[in-house]
């Protein structure tokens, strides 16, 4: 069945399967950000191109309606409080700000290493969030008068 | 221990307004007037109890050379305490002018994120850290200049984007040369090393003047400063041309080229001349200009020229005279923005031959522009008389006639084109009579506190008061390479 | 030595394209190319002869290998964030430009002059 926005069925068919792919290489890459290279900003860029991706092969308004739009709004500087609330508690624990509070486990474990665990998720939320709420207002920005960007 | 909260208050300010405001802006007020006000009394509190100490602040609990430091000495504490105190006047004044243009609460987080870039260039001791914060205010600054969505905002923004990203490619290529010669960024580790190779320190010190000299707006590197200033609304130009170029210009470059690189006697040339070709070279340009902010904006890089021209001279008086200079530019460049901002909003116009006689339907803004104009010429009693009277002795008394005589000529063509303001602008030809002129209570407060604190601030200079609150200021940065052991000696 | 040169001549092709160049979205790709440049400068002086990369696995131990120098690896990653924030910006303005004056030509984008 043809859609007047998106593009054939063939990339419509292949996105559908391949996004979820895209998407737990993303968080893979954020989990591992202390093992491996990569970390918060290479795996939040990861998995805002997976949203970008829908977005080329449904058309933006399926994108408004598959996420919910208003929740990935506020997720953005939900996400930058809540990092700044991790350095306060770094303060309030006794060191200094963005001091580890959590234990340092075995190296080579996944759960190691302190609270940079931590702050990737909450770096790779940001920046998926922050880049594609960019791109969708570039992409439907409508030309009228007022507003700014 | 309360150096982190210089950036924390703001960012978090930043943050919560996006996350709890509606439509409305109420929240967004409420929010950014309680972080401005903690961030004035905390500043207050840290200069006054500062003295010639310094607070080193490590990040994350780990040792100097592995960390990213925080350091305060009395110079920053001086630059936080003027960001903070313009910072509350522009809020004040923003809030009834910026529901003018279109009421929502972006305004206010970008203005909070200026804010932290600011804080954060100035406490900062790592040069990389230092370039992560210019970016942020930055970024802020662009999006601030075309908040109100005309057609020449957007240009001006363009145009400042364009040039910013260049002067930021600058300072990352002279990151990079400065990391690959000593293999540290922490700027008193650096100053420690940097003696080994000379060389590496005219490379990095040309690079570094070219790009923070675009942030600074200095003479070759101006152009983008006029169309920024004239288009932007009135709270953002203050903000801009009263912290920002000070912020991100002369603060940079007097820490690198007198605590990091030991003030070599090259670029120390080069600053006085490139301070006087832009004093002389941007009066003769404002006095050309028919816009209102347009020709404020020159005159903001003429009195930059002015500093620039102190901190080359390098004795001590030339510093403790641009230092003054620094404050007091601050604060009546900032007054004179919002009474264009004032006139602008009531008349819908900037251009001054279709200004008038204004004294009736704006007494409070005629008599601060009044005030603002005798403080930017230099007549005695106001503040700008001594800081400029000082900057040309200190001239002469080094041993440059030559550029106490630019100095002077400069200061008669200050009072020239601001006597051309007064003149068309305030007390016109024309009486200009319209009924049901408004001016929100914040505008009004903000302009007689600005215009108060003109002719406050000329008691700095007496000398009681002056080894109390200026003469730290002045030993941090004459103590060039003292720095290093404050920061490591701990 | 030569790669030092190429990459001082990347900033070149980057600078001479924002200086010459009329239409807008060839003076936003010109400053990326320069932001490029930056980034590669910084990645070459961080490289030694015959170094390992950074990073410790396990059943390997140190040893007396030389490491290359991880460090301009974290500043390259800020900066290309930092860089890909300003390209945004820059296109939402070009965007906001063509909607005011309908051209993309910066020569006709005159209106604030002297």
């Amino acid at each position: 069945m043809k859609n007047e926005t998106g593009l054939t069925l063939i990339a419509r068919t292949v996105t559908r399967i391949s996004v979820w792919l895209i998407i737990l290489y993303g968080i893979y890459i954020i989990l591992h950000g202390h093992l491996s290279p990569g970390g918060g900003f290479a795996g939040g860029v990861v998995i805002a191109l997976a949203f970008l991706n829908v977005m080329l092969t449904f058309g933006h308004e399926t994108v408004t309606r598959w996420l919910n739009i208003e929740f990935m709004h506020d997720l953005e500087p939900a996400s930058g409080a809540l990092y700044l609330a991790v350095g306060i508690l770094g303060i309030a624990v006794g060191g200094g700000f963005l001091a580890n509070f959590l234990s340092k486990g075995i190296l080579f474990n996944l759960l190691s290493s302190g609270n940079i665990l931590l702050l990737n998720i909450i770096i790779g939320v940001k920046v998926s969030m922050g880049l594609f709420t960019v791109v969708w207002a570039l992409a439907t920005f409508r030309l009228f008068d007022g507003g700014e960007q | 221990m309360i150096l982190p909260f210089f950036i924390i208050i703001p960012l978090l300010a930043a943050f919560l307004i996006a996350l709890i405001s509606g439509d409305r802006d109420y929240w967004a007020i409420i929010v950014s007037v309680i972080a401005l006000i903690s961030l004035t009394v905390l500043s207050l509190f840290c200069f006054s109890t500062i003295g010639g100490k310094m607070i080193v602040y490590e990040m994350s609990a780990w040792k100097i050379p592995y960390t990213v430091c925080l350091t305060v000495d009395a110079f920053s504490a001086f630059m936080l305490v003027i960001v903070s105190g313009i910072g509350l006047t522009a809020l004040m004044f923003s809030i009834y002018y910026i529901r003018h243009l279109s009421p929502s609460w972006k305004y206010y987080a970008l203005f909070m994120l200026l804010i932290t870039g600011m804080n954060g260039v100035i406490a900062t001791g790592d040069l990389f850290n230092l370039f992560v914060f210019m970016e942020i205010a930055l970024f802020a600054a662009f999006a601030l200049v075309s908040y109100g969505s005309r057609a020449e905002e957007f240009e001006a923004s363009f145009k400042y984007a364009i040039m910013g990203s260049i002067s930021s490619t600058l300072v990352l290529v002279g990151i990079a040369v400065i990391y690959s010669a000593t293999s540290t960024l922490t700027m008193a580790v650096i100053a420690q090393r940097l003696p080994q190779n000379p060389t590496v320190m005219y490379w990095s010190g040309g690079i570094f003047l070219a790009a923070f000299g675009l942030k600074a707006a200095i003479m070759p590197f101006h152009a983008w400063l006029p169309d920024a200033h004239s288009s932007a609304p009135a709270p953002i130009s203050s903000m801009l041309s009263g912290v920002l170029i000070k912020s991100l210009g002369i603060y940079v470059l007097i820490r690198l080229f007198y605590n990091i690189y030991n003030a070599p006697p090259v670029f120390l040339t080069m600053f006085m001349v490139l301070g006087s070709v832009s004093i002389l070279v941007a009066s003769f340009l404002a006095i050309g200009q028919w816009d209102l902010k347009r020709l404020l904006a020159y005159s903001s890089i003429s009195q930059i020229g002015f500093i620039l021209l102190g901190v080359g001279i390098g004795t001590r008086w030339a510093i403790f005279g641009a230092v003054f200079h620094i404050l007091n530019h601050a604060i009546f460049k900032a007054l004179l923005f919002y009474n264009a901002g004032t006139v602008e909003m009531v008349l819908g116009t900037r251009d001054l031959r279709k200004m008038g006689n204004l004294t009736h339907i704006l007494p409070y803004t005629t008599a601060t522009s009044m005030v603002g104009t005798l403080s930017v010429s230099g007549i005695p009693p106001f503040n700008g008389f001594f800081s400029k009277l000082i900057i040309i002795i200190a001239a002469i008394a080094a041993g440059h006639p030559v550029y106490g005589g630019i100095a002077i000529l400069g200061s008669l063509l200050t009072l020239v084109y601001f006597m051309k303001v007064q003149r068309y602008g305030f007390h016109g030809e024309n009486m200009i009579e319209m009924e049901n002129v408004r001016i929100g209570w914040g505008m009004r407060t903000a302009m007689i506190l600005l215009a108060v604190l003109c002719l406050a601030t000329s008691i700095l200079i007496i000398p009681g008061i002056k080894e109390v609150t200026l003469d730290p200021v002045v030993d941090a940065i004459m103590n060039k390479t003292g720095y290093i052991t404050r920061v490591l000696g701990r | 030595m030569i790669i030092y040169l190429m990459c001082f001549a990347l900033l070149l092709v980057g600078l001479y394209g924002l200086l010459t160049k009329r239409d807008m979205v060839r003076i936003i790709i010109a400053s990326g190319i320069t932001g490029y440049a930056a980034n590669l400068m910084l990645i070459i002086f961080a490289y030694k002869h015959g170094a390992l990369y950074p990073i410790l696995e396990k059943g390997k131990t140190v040893g007396e290998r030389v490491m290359v120098d991880p460090l301009p690896q974290a500043l390259v990653l800020t900066s290309i964030v930092i860089e890909l924030g300003i390209t945004a910006m820059l296109v939402a303005l070009a965007i906001r430009l063509f909607e005011k004056y309908k051209t993309f030509d910066i020569t006709k984008i005159k209106r604030l002059s002297g």
